[in-house]
């Protein structure tokens, strides 16, 4: 696949709750609003995995989403990166040892680029978008 | 017969102004976007992120889902974009007189505007997907909502310009030759302007944007009509968003702002050609800042149920008085014969 350089001036996000507590999606949501802009780099939220590049994951996988998450997962089209956001989805965070938890996301499907904090302010899920970006543009340099 | 140079010519005229659509219909999605921005105090992504968001589109992988209908789930987007770069060659562009003005009228670009949205229906029940099923079957509902009054703006335009005795009052080209105001006396100036505000109102529910994006509401229906396409046939659908915004705006222009520079200053011919198109870029993006930008930014979605109402009676009461007006001001030798 190869990658131009309007791949990473155009970033459609499609965001999924795993099992997320909702602090991580206030957050996301605060990253989106006009004191933050992300539309002046292309970035933006879809409604739908087939129009994402970016897949943005909160919270740990719990048993029953870990289908859903691969089937959607699976439904994005090719190029796609992964981004977790939230503790949870590193390391299970404050439900690491819950009896219905499948494990981090990072068990379940390839992660692109971790977001650490709980939840993560908006200014560490944008640099967090601008490492993916950098991690695409090092795809582009090296191909795939 | 067609002369085979004359066909030549409308062919040659065809890829003109497909290549002018395309690229100035992403121009208009891009400063729509920035106007937007800027009207939620933002900075809003560069004019030709619409350009970035299509090549992406164009390098990321094509789905098409096990359960949809390949064929239709294809052949949906490209007779969308070619169906409404097809409307362009029927519209004046400027002072350029449209290639396809002498085949056809107001009456058949109404027709023709309901293509693209049925093509969008097509694709969104043959991609078997129970979101794409509801958001087609609301496009087909917001489509028969939106047509009526649609149809009274145009019959009611016409009826006063041929009430006045004009030849061919359906004709685009005679249309934009004598615009309503200069026929109308100021009843009809009134009704024109009721007109005018229902062509507006139109134009987002024919663009499926908000306040009448129920078809694609992102929040509801994830991507509604459009929710399985990616890739290749979604970039289609994109081109075609950008091309309608021109062909809608063009419309209003023609129909209700139709003059040009060169009528009002007289321009040398090659300057004066120029100074049309980028009068007329301007009128365009005056329609779409009223009709598109300011009210998606200053409104929310109405319900389905809401979008018929609106049309079908509040719409449809406006259209009727300003038809009623018109048709006074023709009977009212007072009024009428101010032309
Ligand atoms: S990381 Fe913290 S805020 Fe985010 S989902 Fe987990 S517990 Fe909630």
């Amino acid at each position: 696949m190869k990658l131009t350089r309007s791949f990473n001036r155009s970033l459609w996000a499609f965001h999924f709750n795993s099992g997320s507590c909702n602090g991580c999606e206030i957050e996301i949501v605060a990253a989106i609003t006009p004191r933050y802009d992300p539309e002046r780099f292309g970035i933006k939220l879809v409604g739908t995995p087939r129009h994402a590049d970016v897949l943005v994951i909160t919270g740990p996988v719990v048993k029953k989403m870990k289908d859903r998450l691969l089937r959607v997962y699976a439904q994005m089209p090719e190029p796609k990166v992964v981004m977790c956001v939230g503790t949870c989805g590193i390391s299970g965070g404050v439900f690491y040892d819950s009896y219905n938890l499948e494990g981090p996301v990072d068990e379940v499907i390839p992660v692109d680029v971790y977001v650490p904090g709980c939840p993560p302010r908006p200014e560490a899920i944008i640099h967090g978008v601008v490492k993916a970006l950098e991690k695409l543009e090092r795809i582009q340099g090296g191909g795939r | 017969m067609i002369a085979s140079w004359e066909l030549a010519m409308i062919v040659f005229s065809a890829v003109i102004v497909t290549i002018y659509g395309i690229v100035v219909g992403l121009f208009l999605l891009g400063v729509d976007r920035k106007l937007a921005a800027h009207m939620q105090a933002r900075v809003g992504p560069p004019i030709r992120q619409p350009f970035i968001d299509l090549r992406k589109l164009l390098i990321k992988e094509n789905v098409v889902p096990d359960n949809a209908i390949a064929w239709i789930f294809n052949l949906a987007p490209v007779v969308a974009l070619a169906s409404s770069i097809v409307i362009l060659l029927y519209l004046p562009i400027g002072s350029i007189y449209p290639p396809l003005g002498a085949y056809g009228d107001l009456i058949l670009v109404m027709y023709l505007l309901t293509i693209p949205a049925l093509c969008m229906v097509a694709g969104g029940f043959a991609s078997g997907s129970p979101y794409a099923s509801v958001g087609a079957q609301r496009e087909m509902v917001t489509m028969i909502a939106y047509e009526f009054p649609l149809a009274i703006v145009v019959v009611a335009v016409a009826w006063r310009l041929a009430a006045a005795g004009i030849q061919d009052p359906f004709t685009l080209g005679s249309i934009a030759a004598h615009p309503i105001w200069s026929v109308a006396g100021p009843l009809g100036i009134v009704g024109g302007l009721l007109l005018l505000l229902v062509m507006a109102v139109v134009t987002p529910a024919e663009l499926s944007r908000i306040p009448f994006d129920t078809q694609e509401a992102e929040t509801e229906l994830a991507g509604g009509l459009l929710v399985e396409y990616s890739g290749k046939n979604l970039a289609m659908f994109y081109l075609s968003q950008g091309v309608k915004t021109l062909v809608m705006a063009a419309i209003a222009v023609a129909v209700f702002i139709p003059w040009n520079l060169s009528s009002i200053v007289t321009l040398p011919e090659g300057v004066a050609l120029v100074a049309d198109l980028l009068f007329f870029l301007g009128k365009v993006i005056l329609v779409m800042f009223l009709s598109v930008s300011l009210v998606r930014v200053a409104m929310a979605r109405f319900q389905i149920n809401r979008v018929v109402s609106v049309f079908w009676i509040y719409l449809g009461l406006i259209g009727l008085v300003g038809l009623l007006l018109l048709m006074a001001d023709a009977a009212l030798p007072a009024a009428g014969v101010l032309a």
